[in-house]
């Protein structure tokens, strides 16, 4: 089968590779109908994520069709001739995580768990698709690919909705919704989102059908703010203007209610020299992740507030704003989503009506084209903010 | 991190060690009673320097006799193999240095050193047995019973399906069975154990009996996790690693870091209890040897002939 596979830093490749078998007794194997470049891939191909190997397949966001089940799948749970979407990290639905809901921090599907626990502290989750760290699982840029305990990380989708409709269910949509949630959203409350790639979109999205009063996007790609602002969301340019200020200034004075990152390891910052700072310390592998716009959050939060954090972080940051955080009583919360526990209900916002995935996309390419994908999405070209992969 | 030796009785009858005890006495005797003779003997002269290295060396040779022969223990003949080094230093300079009157005889010495440090060497190599006992202790949380997780674990023969250096447990008596473990450098050990305490629900614990080729013995406690969260699992294995320090250090060297493996196993055992099975990924197909495939398999589909040997 044809495959999109991490070659190098700053390179992907689509090679024939062979065929996905079934390894562990509940694995499912599906033909693939749609997959997505997301931005924690570019983590990856930016060489961020320590133990990606040459040969690796990317990719976590996908969906497909049964075409094989492994025998110790229970009648019914899942039949060959599904439809499902698969969320991005694997769970085992038995272990004490899973069953509190948990399903990122899964203690039974992560092959690699040792070399996870010495960067963590304790091991996470395997996903498909996110270097050996997380398991060394091939992922979803592909024709066909493995589904591991399948009768747990598998939506059926049994109504006539579309792929681009739902495909979505198995990463950022969920993560957005999480980045909201985890904000505990009152009534009034106004949430400044950092990052308006999909993600954030979907975190902006979510943060309104929670009940939030006003919602604010902060980024400096204008078309991404212009995406924002036809959803009825006040924009900031942190190019243009001083993001304090401007929050302050939106706020009375007070700060966001809530904040979320929705950027991660790699961001830009408007003060050039911060910015040279961070990436000098990067460079040298003295700080792995440049936590611009997890600072500005922390600093421009209101007293009491929550700062949520979906953005990835993959090791080590530094310059963090402890004595804000502490002194100001703000929460800190943050993880890699729980796909699973989000799934159900999230599919049945879009059957209602209340979130329309599909308006992040802006590109739909052939899986043979990933590599072309890759830097329209990098490089922010032909105002990419989302490419779906059709194999 | 100890070094254990063979015991003072033993080596108090063992005839080499008397025999260079009694040499030590024999040679270090004449040295501090006629330093000035011995020193002629050997052709080196008579000065005063001569003389008193010689004085030297004999109180050397009877502090040796005397730890030989009343408290036998290889340091003393580890001693003696420094001793023999400063000795051969010695002769060698004389030898540089000679007049020519006695040269044979400092040859003839010089000759007879080297023969005693070979004998030296190899009864301090000999009789010190370096082996370092381990313990380690790992532990893991199951969700199933302490009952459950016991049964799970007294079934000796599935032990080899989770724990990475276990090739095979044979069961061959109600207490009895036979292990066969891959050791560091790709060697096999093998032992026979016994199970020295078996209380359903708790503790099992075992230990090699004698003639193993590597000591050992372990137990496993089985404790309700607070708040229903199912059985703490707490292993404790002993054993004597062959090589002491520098086995220990060159089997880390290559990878076989105890601890970790000890860790690894258990998460393995966590997945079998919770899950029924070792989870499998492409990078890491063949389930229990994961750590031991850095850099691993990438992560993509095996070829056929991959899949045959990792799932073999």
């Amino acid at each position: 089968m044809k495959a999109n596979c991490w070659t190098g830093r700053n390179s992907v490749e689509v090679q024939e590779v062979p065929d996905p078998s079934i390894l562990n007794s509940r694995d499912a194997i599906v033909k693939i109908t749609s997959t997505a470049i997301c931005g924690s891939d570019l983590h990856l191909l930016d060489g961020y994520v320590p133990t990606m190997e040459k040969g690796d397949i990317m990719g976590h966001e996908f969906m497909g069709e049964v075409i094989e089940v492994g025998p110790g799948i229970s009648d019914g749970k899942l039949r060959v001739g599904d439809r499902v979407v698969v969320p991005f990290p694997i769970a085992c639905g038995a272990c004490a995580s899973c069953r509190a809901e948990l399903y990122s921090c899964c203690e039974n599907t992560n092959p690699n768990a040792g070399i996870s626990e010495k960067l963590f502290g304790h091991p996470t989750a395997g996903i498909y698709g996110y270097s050996h760290l997380t398991g060394g699982f091939a992922g979803g840029q592909a024709e066909y690919a493995r589904v591991v305990f399948a009768d747990v990380n598998a939506l059926k989708i049994e109504s006539d909705l579309s792929d681009e409709q739902v495909l979505f269910l198995s990463d950022i949509l969920p993560t957005g919704y999480m980045g909201a949630d985890m904000c505990d959203i009152q009534d009034g409350d106004v949430v400044a989102v950092w990052g308006a790639g999909p993600v954030g979109q979907f975190a902006m999205d979510s943060a309104r059908v929670l009940g939030a009063e006003k919602v604010i996007a902060i980024d400096k790609e204008t078309y991404r703010l212009d995406m924002a602002a036809a959803q009825g969301y006040t924009t900031v340019n942190f190019e243009d203007t001083d993001v304090r200020s401007a929050l302050l200034e939106l706020t009375g004075g007070r700060g966001p209610d809530k904040c979320i990152d929705a950027v991660g390891l790699e961001a830009t910052h408007g003060a050039s020299h911060v910015h040279l700072y961070d990436r000098a310390k990067q460079a040298v592998r003295s700080e792995t992740d440049r936590p611009h716009a997890l600072r500005q959050a922390i600093m421009s939060c209101r007293s009491g507030g929550v700062v949520s954090v979906i953005g990835v972080y993959g090791g080590m940051i530094d310059k963090f704003p402890a004595g804000a955080w502490m002194n100001r009583s703000l929460t800190l919360r943050t993880g890699q989503c729980h796909v699973q526990k989000y799934m159900k209900p999230l599919l049945g916002l879009i059957e209602q009506g209340k979130i329309d995935p599909t308006r992040v996309i802006t590109h739909r390419l052939p899986l043979t084209e990933a590599p072309t994908g890759y830097d329209l999405f990098k490089n922010k070209k032909d105002r990419c903010e989302k490419v779906v992969l059709k194999p | 991190m100890r070094t254990d030796t063979h015991s003072t009785s033993r080596l108090r009858h063992d005839p080499l060690v008397r025999g260079l005890g009694w040499a030590s006495a024999l040679l270090g005797v004449p040295q501090v009673a006629a330093p000035a003779g011995f020193a002629r003997a050997l052709g080196v002269g008579g000065e005063f320097r001569h003389r008193s290295a010689t004085t030297a060396v004999g109180v050397r040779e009877l502090a040796a006799a005397a730890g030989l022969l009343a408290r036998p223990h290889p340091a003393w003949l580890w001693g003696r193999v420094g001793g023999d080094l400063m000795d051969l230093t010695m002769l060698t300079r004389a030898l540089k240095n000679h007049n020519g009157r006695g040269l044979g005889r400092t040859v003839a010495a010089t000759a007879a050193v080297t023969a005693i440090t070979a004998t030296d060497v190899y009864a301090a190599v000999t009789r010190t047995r370096r082996s370092t006992p381990m313990e380690l202790t790992a532990a893991t949380t199951v969700i199933q019973s302490p009952d459950e997780a016991y049964t799970l674990w007294s079934d000796l023969e599935r032990l080899p399906g989770f724990m990475a250096h276990l090739d095979e447990v044979r069961v061959t008596g109600p207490r009895t069975s036979h292990w066969r473990a891959s050791a560091p450098f790709g060697k096999a050990v093998e032992w026979d154990a016994e199970t020295t305490q078996e209380v359903p629900g708790q503790l099992i614990a075992w230990r090699s009996v004698d003639g193993a080729d590597i000591d050992n013995s372990g137990e496993v406690r089985f404790v309700p996790a607070p708040g229903d969260r199912g059985t703490e699992i707490r292993v404790t294995l002993r054993y004597d690693l062959p090589g002491g320090a520098l086995g220990k250090a060159a089997a880390r060297y290559f990878g076989e870091e105890p601890h970790q493996q000890l860790d690894d196993d258990l998460r393995r055992f966590k997945q079998i209890a919770e899950t029924g099975e070792v989870v499998r990924s492409e990078g890491a197909p063949s389930g229990k040897r994961a750590r031991g495939e850095f850099p691993q398999h990438p992560a993509r589909p095996l070829t056929e002939e991959e899949l045959k040997e990792a799932l073999a």
